[in-house]
């Protein structure tokens, strides 16, 4: 296969980001998208010119590095589909292609295609998690759950952390990575103590990094590599609201103080 | 020589790790902030470990050269994680556990650290569960179990295929927790380059920030390694692209012993290397052999579609090969007996070198959607990768490089052979021997670090003497000037061959000389090629940038670099190790069914390697085996 590729290149957060235009010879359509990739590094290290830098890592679509925008779209044209597991058998022979950066204010540019997604961490630092120390730990089976609530728990802690929801949001909103987690752990009986304070100090982190509001475009599900429901979205706010409406605002914060 | 004093604790097994907890010395809590602890690497053994060390109110600092904890290669686990609780009432305990693991690594791993891990295995599950892993749940909510290979009870834990991935994030939110409360200060895009030892004891770390090229020093009172195998000497695996060894080959020729660096685990259940321009081979997880037949044609000039070929003219081979077992049989073993059926000539897809793994049984027994459910992604990542649907046409499977069993030597503490340098979860040697068997690993790196280093590190710290070290100390300015000087030799080759293609060329080496098998020659070969590849690695490699920016031709070729020392590192073991064991196959000592055939009287030990300087050879120690609580027997998944 013959193909036109247009990429941004930037050299650092500072600078002018532009388009470059490269031609690939030889493209075998049974190769990963990251594959054709490092055939375009290797053909302009070979030309003695630094190549694109971009995340990747598992190659198989799990760890969540891989992000670009490809076309337009974020993991590119296929659903439930990272960038790594992309082929380019869903190519034509001669096609163009445009590459960039997820795009979003909050997840500056780094270098290229690579961006800083470490608003992520700092969103399930403010409390995305069950509060635990290792150790000693009651026999599971004495706590029960039942397995469709185990199954939708998993559904949505299958997000793998990559941001596409934020890349196709036209609001570059997080909703749907925050809510994931919320709900994954606000369905389980371990997550029950900290279900409220999770839920608001979570959405306050998330508006500090600075993530646009949501809209209901639902854009974020469409891109979606691992076809997270928005329903998720529905069940965050429900919980938000109950938080603000019954629970006393800021327990976390008052625990800690004393 | 190494001092290879494994700390073993004495008396009964079914005790010696409650006494040895008992006896090992605590640093209290109002003194644990004094102690630094530095975790290079975030996976399961990493993050947990970061995690746990850090609640108990160590300083810690983390390291990752990704851009989050969260995406280690840990993530990429599929099938499971045993535990011996004995869910299905099918006669399972720690005891039977020790035993699976010991007898499939084939005696070649010390039983003291068997016997823990099987005892700690169901401790993990309570501590998973109480992080809000998902686990699959029964209709009556209570945890739900399946089978893998080298055991004949069900003991797996999991969730759908993606078992590593929930783990990691249930140590990952553990790791963010901590960060949170300022316990843990967590540094990523960092490679770790080398180590500052002084007065014998590992005293810090050099790192280079990948994002800006700046080179900074770390002081410590303790290291852990949590970073990983070597698996990608290979080129093709199933490893992540960014796996390397050279955290641990710096760390050996800083004087960390090597152990076993031979044992490199081949998984049997793989999507077949379709051409050359690949860059990565993706596993199919072995839950999938629950279900799956394993076989391929009869005769070697099959032309028809699988579905047209009737039974009589397809050969199950592990089914007819191991009747007891059948398609459950141990990794080494499948892995062995695809090559060979493909050896002579039988097997299918493009290449010749696959195996179909059929689903139809099944499907025709519980329903397409039963199937369909019980391995939802995994059937969608093949055909995603194929462009085949598993469920109409059997999936096409060949073995790849997978885990690797061997690493720095640890003692019981996990402590290395440098004082203050541990070594947790893949990157040690301790608890496979020389053969993994399927969801141990997961287990492997979550009792490292959950539940071992938290105790033991304590045990180290409580000894040392507090001083007043900081990075502006000699020692510091050496190394990192070393650190330097590779760097800058790097830079200056300025030559014309991309260190991929030098990458490809070694893993091709590796596969052919030191692959799923190995003979003398073979391996005498290798040892003559790799230092030929490594002379044009330093003569013509094209690295192009400065050190200071990010810069990811620099990076590879660093690992590169010592993937090539490392390779040959391997090459050496396996020549040393004359007698066949685990995945460890010389082809001159075999049965005559063509089992691995093991030699105890001379290879009951652990080889361990010691760094004698540049263009030396290693010298190689041996930790004598023994084998008190489960006498040695012979391997058999036949009858």
């Amino acid at each position: 296969m013959k193909i036109k590729l247009h990429v941004w290149r930037q050299l650092n957060p500072e600078s002018k980001g532009a388009m470059e235009t490269y031609s690939l010879d030889g493209v075998n359509p049974d190769m990963s998208f990251l594959e054709m990739m490092d055939m375009l590094n290797e053909q302009l290290i070979e030309e003695g010119k630094e190549g694109v830098a971009f995340d990747h890592d598992c190659r198989e679509g799990v760890c969540g590095a891989c992000s670009m925008v490809i076309n337009g779209e974020a993991h590119g044209p296929k659903r439930e589909t990272t960038t790594c597991q992309l082929y380019m058998r869903h190519f034509s022979d001669g096609a163009e292609i445009y590459v960039e950066p997820f795009r979003s204010g909050a997840f500056p540019i780094i270098r290229d295609l690579m961006v800083d997604r470490s608003a992520f961490d700092r969103i399930i630092q403010s409390g995305g998690f069950i509060s635990n120390h290792s150790g000693p730990k009651p026999e599971p089976n004495s706590i029960p759950i039942d397995p469709g609530v185990a199954e939708t728990a998993l559904d949505a802690a299958s997000c793998i952390g990559c941001g596409a929801c934020v890349a196709a949001c036209p609001n570059g909103s997080a909703m749907l990575f925050t809510a994931a987690k919320v709900s994954h752990l606000g369905m389980l009986p371990q997550g029950q103590t900290e279900r409220y304070d999770r839920v608001q100090d979570m959405t306050t982190q998330m508006e500090e990094e600075g993530f646009g509001s949501c809209r209901n475009y639902a854009e974020c599900e469409a891109q979606c590599p691992k076809g997270i429901s928005i329903a998720f979205i529905g069940r965050m706010n429900s919980d938000f609201l109950k938080a603000s409406l019954v629970e006393p605002v800021d327990r976390r914060g008052k625990m800690k103080a004393q | 020589m190494l001092t290879l004093d494994a700390k073993l604790p004495q008396g009964p097994i079914e005790d010696a790790w409650t006494n040895h907890k008992d006896q090992l010395r605590l640093v209290g809590p109002k003194n644990r902030s004094k102690y630094k602890v530095l975790v290079i690497g975030s996976g399961l053994s990493g993050a947990s470990a970061a995690a746990s060390i850090g609640a108990m109110g160590y300083q810690v600092e983390c390291f990752c050269f990704q851009d989050s904890p969260r995406r280690a290669h840990s993530i990429a686990a599929q099938g499971g994680i045993n535990a011996s609780k004995n869910y299905r009432n099918d006669g399972d305990s720690t005891w039977r556990l020790f035993v699976d693991t010991q007898k499939g690594g084939d005696f070649r791993a010390r039983e003291e650290n068997v016997y823990r891990l099987a005892e700690l295995s169901t401790a993990i599950i309570d501590q998973a569960v109480s992080q809000g892993v998902p686990f699959a749940r029964e209709y009556g909510g209570k945890l739900a179990n399946r089978s893998f290979g080298g055991v004949l009870v069900e003991r797996t834990f999991y969730c759908r295929g993606e078992t590593g991935q929930q783990l990691l994030l249930g140590a990952y939110q553990a790791l963010e927790e901590q960060i949170a409360a300022k316990t843990v200060n967590m540094q990523t895009r960092t490679e770790v380059l080398d180590y500052v030892i002084i007065d014998g004891k590992v005293r810090g770390v050099i790192s280079r920030d990948l994002v800006t090229g700046e080179i900074k020093r770390h002081v410590a009172d303790a290291v852990v390694l949590a970073t990983g195998g070597y698996g990608n000497v290979y080129y093709l695996s199933t490893n992540a692209k960014n796996c390397n060894v050279s955290a641990l080959m710096r760390a050996y020729r800083r004087g960390a012993g090597f152990a076993n660096p031979c044992f490199t685990q081949i998984h049997p259940t793989s999507i077949p290397a379709s051409g050359d321009y690949q860059s990565k081979l993706t596993l199919m997880s072995e839950s999938l052999r629950n279900d799956g037949r394993i076989w391929v044609p009869r005769n070697k000039d099959e032309k028809r579609k699988p579905s047209d070929i009737p039974e009589a003219d397809r050969y199950y081979y592990l089914e007819e090969r191991y009747p007891r077992y059948g398609n459950l049989v141990p990794r080494d073993v499948a892995a062995r007996n695809a090559k060979d059926v493909c050896d002579q000539g039988l097997g299918v897809g493009p290449t010749g070198y696959g195996v179909y793994l059929d689903f139809a049984a099944a499907i025709e027994q519980k329903g397409v959607d039963a199937v369909k459910s019980k391995y939802a992604n995994l059937f969608e990542m093949y055909e995603r990768i194929t462009d085949d649907d598993p469920t109409k046409t059997p999936m096409r499977i060949f073995p790849a490089v997978h885990y690797t069993m061997g690493g720095l030597w640890v003692d019981y503490n996990l402590m290395t052979t440098i004082p203050g340098m541990f070594a947790v979860g893949e990157a040690n040697f301790a608890d496979h021997g020389a053969n993994r068997l399927g969801a141990s690993s997961l287990m492997q790196c979550l009792a490292d670090g959950y539940f071992i280093i938290p105790v033991t590190i304590g045990n180290y710290l409580s000894g040392l003497e507090k001083d007043n070290l900081t990075t502006d100390d000699e020692h510091f300015a050496k190394v990192e000037a070393e650190v330097r000087d590779h760097a800058n030799k790097m830079l200056s080759i300025k030559g014309k061959r991309s260190t991929n293609s030098i990458h490809r060329e070694l893993g091709k080496i590796m596969w052919e000389h030191c692959g799923i098998q190995r003979t003398e020659a073979s391996l005498k070969e290798g040892l003559k090629k790799i230092p030929e590849l490594r002379e044009e690695f330093w003569n013509n490699a094209s690295i192009l940038g400065v050190n200071e920016s990010m810069n990811q031709s620099m990076e590879h070729a660093g690992r590169v670099a010592d993937f090539l020392d490392f390779g040959e590192l391997m090459c050496r073991d396996a020549l040393l190790r004359d007698e066949s064991c685990g995945c460890h196959l010389r082809e001159e000592h075999q049965t005559p069914e063509g089992e691995a055939k093991r030699n105890d009287e001379d290879f009951a030990y652990t080889a361990v390697f010691e760094y004698k300087g540049e263009g030396e050879e290693p010298e190689l120690n041996k930790e004598p085996l023994n084998f008190e609580a489960l006498p040695l027997m012979t391997r058999n998944y036949k009858s």
